[in-house]
């Protein structure tokens, strides 16, 4: 298991926490909380190593978009980009209904 | 003979399976009367896997839910079978133990309090062993403890089914719910297969392996309450009539001059088919106790 951990700027203030997924084969677990100050903070536990560049390229993706200030936890079990990409998307759908 | 009836049916279903377990608890209850209890934002994950090299999970594969179901007040506890097989370890028994225990206390304040557990899982979990059998025996302990006061109702809809530890958690409940999909058994095939060789049980042969474990067989062999398509309303129906219905004359558990009655007239020399045990355990146990 390997652990990374990324910050980002961000402004917007959100309001809602969402949980989505499931540590599952091929599957991820995502928190998103609200964050505090103008930083973003990201958690990520993988079970699969030697990714890092790959994350980082997957979140600085979703960053480019979102706005959000928060605090973001991924347990992963071996997802591709896309699945998280995905499931990132789902979690603050979540948050902003 | 598949009819236009039956296809409408199934292309109507509200699929059980496809829900994780969150979605599985959260739709047994009347509406809006549901609350997650030491919720993923909680944090309470298991402090052995990471250090063994595997990813936990936020609420270690174990959701518990508080409301009412058929306006009485329950609880549900329900494994994520796609998390470590839905494996039970020190934090998901000791979530189910204290769920099962507080429903105990409430009962016992005269708020009954049934409990609904929903089974994916394999048992224990290999990486915390004895915590994990410990969990078991625990939570043995409070089924025991709370069906005296009210029900204690077991669902497996599948796909992982329920086998191990858990599926003895499982035989002391007050009813058992199961889909086709679901599989019941104590040693899993695969474990079968490990121990004793492919003569004994080829654990890929499919339809031997619900010949014998599958949900259709275990109710057919009076092993279980109800048998319910893969369909959320059948379910939460099921689940429903069994806590209006309120504890049964005699759990299954008890009956034990009768299964002992019946494992003794097996003739073990020859190879049984699993046809022939449904004929002869079908007959619901508690009418047969009577005669």
């Amino acid at each position: 298991m390997e652990q990374i951990e990324f910050d980002y700027p961000s402004k917007r203030k959100i309001s809602r926490r969402a949980h989505i997924g499931v540590v599952g084969s091929g599957e991820l677990e995502v928190l998103l909380e609200p964050g505090e100050g103008e930083r973003s903070h990201v958690f990520i536990r993988t079970s699969v190593h030697g990714f890092r560049d790959t994350w980082k390229a997957v979140m600085d993706r979703f960053f480019a978009k979102y706005d959000g200030v928060v605090r973001i936890q991924i347990n992963d079990a071996g997802g591709t980009p896309g699945s998280v990409m995905m499931r990132l998307e789902q979690a603050v759908e979540v948050s902003e209904q | 003979m598949i009819t236009s009836r039956d296809r409408t049916n199934f292309l109507n279903r509200r699929s059980f399976l496809e829900l994780d377990a969150r979605g599985r608890a959260a739709a047994l209850f009347d509406e809006g009367t549901s609350r997650e209890l030491v919720g993923p934002f909680d944090r309470v994950e298991s402090p052995w896997l990471a250090i063994q090299d595997v990813t936990p999970q936020e609420d270690d594969g174990c959701v518990v839910m508080k409301g009412k179901i058929a306006g009485k007040a329950a609880v549900v506890v329900a494994l994520e079978g796609a998390f470590q097989g839905g494996s039970m370890g020190e934090v998901s028994g000791e979530k189910m133990t204290a769920a099962l225990d507080l429903a105990c206390a409430d009962s016992e304040k005269g708020i009954l309090t049934s409990a609904v557990i929903l089974l994916e899982t394999g048992g224990v979990r290999l990486q915390e062993a004895n915590l994990g059998l410990a969990a078991v025996a625990e939570i043995m302990a409070s089924i025991l403890i709370l069906r005296k006061h009210a029900p204690v109702i077991c669902v497996s809809a599948g796909t992982v089914g329920c086998f191990g530890g858990m599926a003895l958690a499982a035989g002391l409940s007050s009813y058992i719910v199961l889909t086709r999909e679901a599989r019941l058994g104590l040693n899993g095939p695969e474990v079968i297969e490990q121990e004793s060789g492919i003569d004994e049980w080829d654990s890929g042969d499919r339809a031997l392996v619900f010949a014998i474990n599958g949900g259709e067989q275990r109710y057919a062999m009076g092993l279980a309450d109800a048998l319910v398509e893969d369909d959320t309303p059948q379910i939460a129906d099921a689940v429903r009539g069994f806590i209006a219905k309120g504890l049964p004359p005699i759990h299954r558990s008890s009956q034990v001059e009768l299964y002992r009655r019946r494992i003794g007239a097996l003739d073990t020399s020859r190879q049984w088919d699993p046809s022939e045990l449904r004929r002869a355990w079908g007959t619901n146990a508690s009418e047969e106790d009577k005669r």
